[in-house]
């Protein structure tokens, strides 16, 4: 347990700040796009017998890389090219698995995610993949806010904006890589986005919002973890349930106080009406 | 060519620019053999049409379309080969592509202006962000999200975030769209400073030909091709130049119900300018 809560950490950490820039860019299933190429990756290691972790690396780091190139040249939708990177990686490993032996208990652990059973070495692979990929959000954050904001203004003030997204989307393939441990290839999506948009809704500004971001998503997974562990449920769906659980009382306590703002500005204004 | 300091020559020189948008059905010219120079210093105004190319034309001298005919330097380089130059550059478009809710404060997007240029001690650059977030009025809103601000202050943070790279060049491609006239008085004033006070050479696209008169020095009208370029009071003192311009002005607006209903009775020309030196 103490591995998946260290793992489970790092792993909301990174996902939150990445997944801040997917969700402002309007990318926000990318994420889904990238885990089901992932899952065609684990079906090729599957397949293969080599460790499915380096395939779906592989596959998806060289998928977001082709999708990128190809929006560059065909001017395709970023949804439509969601769609396309989605169907792809899923077609790839369900025949690959029809194949083989059908679905197994490894299959099932990369699907919805397995951190109860992590080890430390993989605890290890995956700490120094998350400290890596937020080394270089650190370094180039500023310039990625700057393209998100407005990636026009970004290229007339110099940045290689061609560059730095392609070096994004392999921070992005890397994060959920990284993730599917934790929740698996169905739910990282939920990882990415339900903490952004639940700091989203304290209206504060970018690097506020980041460190809300991250303090929801670590708290939904810790808490998670922990629930799962003590009730034997599975560990990615209590930690989705919970962060979006966060997201809900969020929303109805900021409109709670809004109302409680609204009635209590009426109530102040009869008072003074009734004065005059 | 080294371009002297204080010199009279130019820095923008568009020299025969052409532009069209081919696809695999049709190809439409969007500019036609434009040319024009710009000198240290000036503020000049250029007014078309919608669909006239102006922001086209904007693109193309910034580098950010590639593919055009003709030359276009900018204190002395091709911005499609030199992207150094464009560190001396500020560019602001209309505030539209702003979404509200993007979390960031005046101060971070002011901020954004920095990256890329040569890095400011923490102090000095917190300093400096500040400053010139007082020049343009909007210090009590510094931590405000950029989404709580009006149009117009909105653009004065793209303003702001502009000049904190201390440009020599600052391009405004019709920057008071849907902003009210009050607001876009204040605007047209921060203009005025930073072109008389700081010498810094303008170039802006807008229809308020108004605020042109009062503020620019020079006009260049556009329609797909040059109408005319030269000094202001050439081209708001000669009435058969406006009434030409508003000619050319309504036929375009025409042309563009025409594209859009092409069933429309109403003939017309292939939307030629008349043409006046």
């Amino acid at each position: 347990m103490q591995h998946a809560l260290i793992s489970g950490a790092a792993i909301s950490l990174v996902c939150s700040v990445v997944g801040l820039f997917l969700v402002l860019r309007r990318h926000s299933l990318f994420g889904d796009a990238m885990s089901h190429v992932a899952f065609g990756g684990i079906a090729i290691g599957l397949f293969t017998k080599v460790y499915p972790i380096w395939t779906a690396f592989i596959v998806s780091v060289l998928a977001a890389i082709g999708i990128t190139k190809l929006r560059e040249f065909t001017k395709i939708p970023a949804d439509s090219a969601v769609a396309l990177l989605l169907s792809s990686g899923l077609a790839v490993g369900v025949v690959l698995i029809s194949l083989s032996n059908g679905f197994t208990l490894d299959l099932y652990s990369f699907l919805f995610g397995s951190i109860l059973l992590i080890s430390i070495q993989d605890m290890v692979t995956s700490i120094a993949l998350c400290a890596a990929v937020l080394i270089v959000i650190s370094i180039v954050y500023r310039k990625l806010m700057y393209i998100t904001f407005d990636e026009e203004q970004a290229k007339v003030s110099g940045l290689d904006v061609g560059k730095l997204n392609y070096l994004f989307v392999v921070l992005a393939s890397i994060t959920v890589i990284t993730s599917i441990r934790l929740v698996g290839v169905l739910l990282i999506s939920s990882l990415l986005v339900i903490p952004n948009i639940t700091a989203m809704m304290f209206g504060k500004g970018f690097k506020k919002t980041a460190l809300i971001s991250a303090l929801v998503g670590v708290f939904s997974v810790l808490s998670g973890i922990t629930i799962s562990y003590v009730t034997n449920l599975a560990p990615g769906g209590t930690i989705v349930l919970i962060s979006i659980g966060t997201f809900l009382a969020t929303v109805a306590s900021k409109y709670s106080m809004m109302l409680i703002k609204g009635k209590g500005e009426k109530l102040v204004t009869s008072m003074v009406d009734q004065k005059q | 060519m080294q371009i002297a300091e204080g010199s009279t020559t130019a820095i923008v020189d568009v020299k025969n620019v052409s532009y069209s948008y081919n696809n695999s059905f049709s190809s439409s010219i969007i500019l036609n053999d434009i040319s024009f120079k710009v000198k240290e210093g000036d503020f000049l105004g250029i007014i078309g049409p919608n669909g006239a190319g102006k922001t086209t034309l904007f693109q193309c001298m910034l580098g950010l379309l590639k593919d055009y005919d003709g030359e276009i330097t900018i204190f002395g380089e091709d911005t499609r080969r030199n992207k150094l130059v464009l560190k001396k550059i500020a560019y602001i478009r209309q505030k539209n592509f702003i979404d509200r809710s993007f979390p960031a404060t005046v101060n971070e997007i002011v901020s954004l202006g920095t990256v890329g240029i040569k890095a400011l001690s923490k102090e000095k650059e917190e300093d400096k962000i500040l400053s010139v977030i007082e020049s343009v009025g909007l210090f009590e809103y510094r931590n405000k999200r950029i989404g709580q601000l009006s149009g117009g202050q909105q653009q004065r943070v793209l303003i702001a975030k502009a000049l904190i790279a201390d440009p020599a060049l600052l391009i405004l491609d019709e920057p008071t769209t849907g902003i009210d006239q009050s607001t876009q008085d204040r605007f047209y004033a921060l203009l005025k400073s930073l072109n008389h006070e700081k010498n810094i050479t303008i170039i802006w696209s807008s229809h308020d030909l108004g605020a042109v008169n009062k503020l620019a020095n020079k006009v260049a009208c556009i329609n797909k091709n040059m109408f005319f370029h030269g000094n202001a009071y050439e081209f708001f003192e000669n009435e058969k130049l406006l009434k030409a311009y508003s000619e050319s002005a309504m036929q375009a607006h025409m042309q563009l119900h025409l594209n859009k209903n092409p069933n429309s009775s109403n003939s017309n020309n292939n939307g030629n300018n008349p043409t006046y030196s």
